[in-house]
C-alpha cells in the first residue's frame, strides 16, 4: 500500500510539467504554430522560477517569474516566425539550444543555493495523512495544471477567443479575409505556450529537486510535444496521456534505480526501453488516428505554415 | 434625408497600383439601392481588386468611395460589415473541420450567443428558403451547400449592400435557378447587389445594370438587357470573338478510347468511388465529361491517366489493347496523354524550367532521355517549339513554371501535351482561371488535335464551355456517368438535372447507345 501511495505521488509529480508545458503547446499548435522550442522554455522557466524565488524568498514571485521568461522567450521564437516569418522547425530548435545555454549561464551563479518551498494548500493534516495525502499533499502548481486542463479545454471549445483561435490555425487566410489578426492571435498563443512551459520547467527547480542543475528538464519537453500528438490535440486526452507517460517516466526511473524487482519481467527490460515508450506510443496513436481522415484527426490544418497574406 | 436619392454606393476615379501592374485605372461607377449590379470583365481586368477595396481589404491609391452619399473609407471588412456591406466570395472562407453554426459565429462581429444566433439563421433561412443544417461539418458538405453558408453568414447582418465573387462557377443550373430567386428577393428588399462575373446569360438573366472591366480600366456602363451577349463578350475581351472553327463534314474514325465498367474504390473517407463507368471515344471525338465539383471528375482523370490503376486491365483499353493496369507512363507510350485540374504541383512543378517540365512527360515519347542521362538540349528546343506555338507569354525555355499567369501556363501545359500527338487525350478543366483569349486558343487547340484524328475527353464544370465543344457529352453524378448524348440534340434541362443528381432513366450499354447517336 504504501509503495503504491508513492507510486502515485510519484507519477502525478512527473506528469506534472509535461502537462503544463503540454497544454501550452497545445494551444499554440491550435493556433496553427509549430514551436520545437518547448524544452528551452521549460530550462529559461526553471532558472529563471529558481532564481526570482531566490532572489524574493517568495515561490509564488517565483512561478509568475518563469511564466514571464517563458512567455519572453517564446514571444522572441514569435518575432522570428510570425513578424519575419522564418522556418518553424528550424526556429524551434534553435530556441531550445538558446534556453539550454542561456539557462546554464544565468545559472551558474545559481548552483547549490536552495530555494523555500511552497506551503501546503489543503491543511497540514490532509496533506500528512498517509492515505489523504494522495488527494491532498501536492504542490500548489500541480492543482493549478489540473484547473489548467478545464480551463483550456473549455477555452477552446465554448469561449468565442478559443473559436477564433481554432480559426486562426484551421485556416489562417479565411480568418484573416473576415478581418481576425492571425499574427495577433499567433503571438498571444505562443506567449501564453511560452508561459505554460516556463511553469512546467520551474517545476523541476522549484518543487521536484528543489535545486538548480543543467539541463535537468532532461528532454522532458520532446515528452511534452509528443504529448500534443499523443492527445490528438484535445485537452482531456492531454490529461490522459500526461498520467500514461507519468507511469512510464516512473518506469524508467526504477528500472534505472533497479526497483522493478516487483515485477518479475521488468527486470530484464533496460531503462531506455521506458525512456522511448512515450515516443513508440506517440507514432502508434498518431498511425492509428490518421488512419481516420484529417478532420476526425482534430489536427489544426495551418500547423506550422507561415502566414502569408496576398496583400 | 437625402440617403433616399443618393446613389448606395458610388465610386469615382477609384485607381490602385500594385507593383509592374495598374489594378484599377479611374474606375468611377455608382449602385442604386436595390440594383442588382454586375461587374464584368476578364480574369485580371481588375474586379477582384475593385471590391476589395469596397469591402475594405485594400485601400485605393487614389478616388473617392461614396456610400449613401457620404465619403466611406473602411479600413477592415469589420467596417465594412458594420456599414451593411456583406461579400460572398468566389473561393469560400470556411472553416473545413468546424460546423456550419462555428463558421457563421466567426464571421459574426456582434457578440451572440450560440443559441440565439442558430435561432436567427434558421429565421433567415426559412424567409429566403435556403436549406442547411446548423450541425453539420463543412467538410461534408457540397458546394453549393458551402456557398449557403456564405451567403446566410451575410444575410444575418441585414446588408444594403451584398458582394457576390463569380458565385456560380460551381453550381448546377438548378442552383443557380434557387440563387437567382434569393438574390431577386433580397433586391426587392431594397438590399443592393454587386454581381462579378464572366457569365453573359446570367448577367443578362439576373441584372439590372453591367459596368464593363478590361485591364483595369472601365469599358462601358450598359443595360445588360439592352445589349446582346455578343456586343458585352465583345467589350469585355476588346476585340471580335474569335469563334471555334470545327471543320465540316468531319467523320467519326475508329475507337480509340474504351472505357468499360471501369469502377475504382473511393480514395479516404470523402473520396469518390467510380462505379461501373462506360464510354467510348473514336479518333476525332471531343467527349465531354460534366458535371458539379467533386463527384469523382478527379478520380476519374486519375485512372484514366494510371496515377491510380485499375483492377481489371480490360476496363480502359486504348486502340484496342488493355491498359489498365499500366502505369501512367506506359500509357504514354500507347498514346495517351493527360493534362489534370491543378496547373501548380500536379500538371507542372512550379519550380522548374519550363524545359525541365517537357521532361515530365514527355521524355519517353520525344526520346529526352538516353542512358539515364537527360538531354537538355532537346527539351529545350521542345519546351521553345510549345512556346512559340501556343504563343506563351514566358521569357523563355528557361522561365520556372510558377512564373507564368495561370492562362499561359495553361496553355503551355496543353501544347506540351498537344504536340506530342497523342492519341487520346484527357483533360480536365482546360480552361479553369483563364482568361478568354488564352480560353480561345485552348479550345482551338483542342479542335484541331481532333480535326488531325485524336479522341480527346474533356472533364469540365463549365457547361457552356462543353456545349460549345464537344461533339458527345456525358454527366458524372457520384461517380457514375451518364449515357452519353448529342451536343448537337442535348437538353440543357436534363442535363441540369442530371448534375443535381437525377437520373432520368437507368445507364444502357454505351456501345448501343453511340450506335444509335452516330446513325443520325
Amino acid at each position: 500500500m504504501d509503495f503504491l501511495i508513492a507510486a502515485i505521488i510519484t507519477i502525478v509529480g512527473i506528469s506534472t510539467p509535461i502537462l503544463l508545458a503540454g497544454l501550452g503547446e497545445l494551444v499554440v499548435e491550435k493556433s496553427g504554430v509549430l514551436n520545437l522550442g518547448v524544452e528551452g522554455m521549460m530550462l529559461v522557466g526553471a532558472i529563471a522560477g529558481f532564481a526570482a524565488t531566490v532572489l524574493t524568498g517568495n515561490p509564488w514571485l517565483g512561478v509568475i517569474g518563469a511564466a514571464v521568461a517563458g512567455a519572453l522567450a517564446a514571444s522572441l521564437f514569435g518575432f522570428f516566425v510570425l513578424t519575419l516569418n522564418s522556418n518553424q522547425v528550424a526556429t524551434g530548435l534553435a530556441l531550445t539550444i538558446f534556453g539550454t545555454g542561456l539557462s546554464s549561464l544565468i545559472g551558474l551563479s545559481f548552483v547549490g543555493r536552495i530555494v523555500p518551498q511552497f506551503g501546503s494548500v489543503f491543511p497540514p493534516e490532509l496533506a500528512r495523512d498517509p492515505l489523504l495525502k494522495v488527494l491532498f499533499g501536492y504542490s500548489p502548481v500541480v492543482y493549478f495544471a489540473l484547473i489548467m486542463v478545464f480551463a483550456v479545454g473549455w477555452f477552446l471549445k465554448s469561449t468565442r477567443a478559443g473559436l477564433i483561435l481554432r480559426a486562426v490555425g484551421e485556416n489562417d487566410l479565411s480568418a484573416h479575409s473576415i478581418g481576425y489578426s492571425v499574427i495577433g492571435v499567433r503571438y498571444a498563443a505562443v506567449a501564453f505556450g511560452g508561459a505554460m512551459a516556463g511553469i512546467g520547467g520551474a517545476y523541476f527547480s522549484m518543487v521536484i529537486t528543489p535545486m538548480w542543475a543543467e539541463r535537468m528538464t532532461a528532454g522532458r519537453g520532446w515528452i511534452a510535444l509528443a504529448l500534443v500528438l499523443f492527445a490528438g490535440w484535445r485537452a482531456g486526452r492531454l490529461l490522459v496521456g500526461a498520467i500514461f507517460f507519468g507511469v512510464l517516466m516512473w518506469m524508467e526511473l526504477n528500472a534505472k534505480a533497479g526497483g522493478l524487482s516487483f515485477l518479475s519481467f521488468a527486470q530484464y527490460i533496460p531503462s531506455q526501453f521506458w525512456a522511448a515508450m512515450p515516443y513508440l506510443m506517440t507514432v502508434v496513436v498518431l498511425t492509428l488516428i490518421s488512419m481516420r481522415d484529417r478532420v476526425g484527426l482534430n489536427a489544426p490544418a495551418c500547423l506550422g505554415k507561415p502566414f502569408l497574406p496576398a496583400t | 434625408m437625402e440617403s433616399s436619392i443618393a446613389p448606395r454606393l458610388q465610386l469615382t476615379g477609384i485607381t490602385k497600383r500594385f507593383p509592374g501592374v495598374l489594378a484599377n485605372d479611374n474606375v468611377s461607377f455608382s449602385v442604386r439601392p436595390g440594383e442588382i449590379h454586375a461587374l464584368l470583365g476578364e480574369n485580371g481586368a481588375g474586379k477582384s481588386t475593385l471590391v476589395k477595396m469596397i469591402y475594405g481589404i485594400m485601400q485605393p491609391d487614389a478616388g473617392e468611395i461614396r456610400w449613401n452619399g457620404q465619403p466611406l473609407s473602411v479600413s477592415n471588412p469589420k467596417a465594412a460589415r458594420k456599414l451593411g456591406i456583406g461579400m460572398v466570395f468566389q473561393h469560400f472562407s470556411l472553416f473545413e473541420a468546424m460546423t456550419v453554426l462555428e463558421n457563421i459565429a466567426l464571421g459574426m462581429d456582434a457578440k451572440i450567443h450560440a443559441r440565439d444566433l442558430e435561432a436567427r439563421i434558421r429565421e433567415v433561412m426559412e424567409q429566403y428558403g435556403l436549406k442547411l443544417d446548423p450541425h453539420r461539418t463543412v467538410s461534408t458538405l457540397s458546394v453549393g451547400e458551402r456557398q449557403r453558408i456564405e451567403i446566410v453568414r451575410a444575410l444575418l447582418l441585414n446588408p444594403k449592400l451584398l458582394i457576390m465573387d463569380e458565385p456560380t462557377s460551381v453550381l448546377t443550373p438548378q442552383e443557380v435557378e434557387q440563387l437567382f430567386v434569393v438574390l431577386r428577393q433580397l433586391a426587392a428588399e431594397g438590399c443592393s447587389i454587386l454581381y462579378i462575373s464572366h457569365k453573359l446569360h446570367e448577367i443578362k438573366a439576373l441584372c439590372d445594370t453591367a459596368t464593363i472591366l478590361r485591364g483595369g480600366k472601365l469599358v462601358d456602363t450598359c443595360d445588360p438587357k439592352v445589349e446582346t451577349s455578343r456586343s458585352m463578350a465583345e467589350k469585355m475581351i476588346g476585340a471580335g470573338l474569335k469563334e471555334i472553327t470545327k471543320p465540316a463534314g468531319r467523320s467519326l474514325g475508329q475507337e480509340k478510347l474504351v472505357v468499360n465498367r471501369l469502377s475504382i474504390p473511393g480514395a479516404g473517407p470523402f473520396g469518390i468511388a467510380l462505379k461501373d463507368i462506360n464510354f467510348t471515344v473514336r479518333g476525332g471525338e471531343i467527349f465531354g465529361i460534366a458535371g458539379v465539383a467533386g463527384n469523382g471528375q478527379n478520380a476519374l482523370l486519375l485512372a484514366l491517366s494510371g496515377e491510380v490503376l485499375s483492377g481489371d486491365a480490360e476496363a480502359i483499353s486504348i486502340d484496342g489493347a488493355p491498359v489498365g493496369q499500366l502505369q501512367a507512363k506506359s500509357r504514354r507510350l500507347k498514346g495517351l496523354a493527360s493534362v489534370p485540374e491543378e496547373r501548380n504541383g500536379h500538371a507542372a512543378v512550379p519550380e522548374f524550367s519550363l524545359a525541365d517540365n517537357t521532361i515530365l512527360t514527355a521524355r519517353d515519347r520525344l526520346g529526352m532521355v538516353s542512358a539515364g542521362l537527360i538531354k537538355a538540349g532537346a527539351a529545350k528546343t521542345y519546351a521553345g517549339e510549345v512556346i512559340t506555338a501556343f504563343a506563351v507569354k514566358a521569357l523563355g525555355p528557361g522561365a520556372t513554371a510558377g512564373s507564368l499567369s495561370g492562362g499561359n501556363l495553361q496553355k503551355y501545359i496543353m501544347g506540351r501535351e498537344i504536340l506530342q500527338k497523342p492519341a487520346v487525350l484527357v483533360v480536365s478543366q482546360p480552361t479553369w482561371g483563364v482568361d478568354a483569349g488564352a480560353a480561345a486558343a485552348i479550345h482551338q487547340a483542342i479542335v484541331d488535335l481532333a480535326a488531325a484524328g485524336s479522341a480527346v475527353v474533356v472533364i469540365s464544370q463549365d457547361l457552356d464551355e462543353l456545349l460549345s465543344l464537344c461533339d458527345t457529352l456525358a454527366v458524372i453524378n457520384e461517380g457514375r456517368l451518364s449515357r452519353p448524348m448529342q451536343v448537337a440534340g442535348a437538353d440543357i434541362e436534363e442535363i441540369g438535372l442530371l448534375m443535381g443528381g437525377i437520373h432520368g432513366e437507368a445507364p444502357t450499354t454505351p456501345t448501343a447507345e453511340l450506335e444509335l447517336a452516330h446513325a443520325h
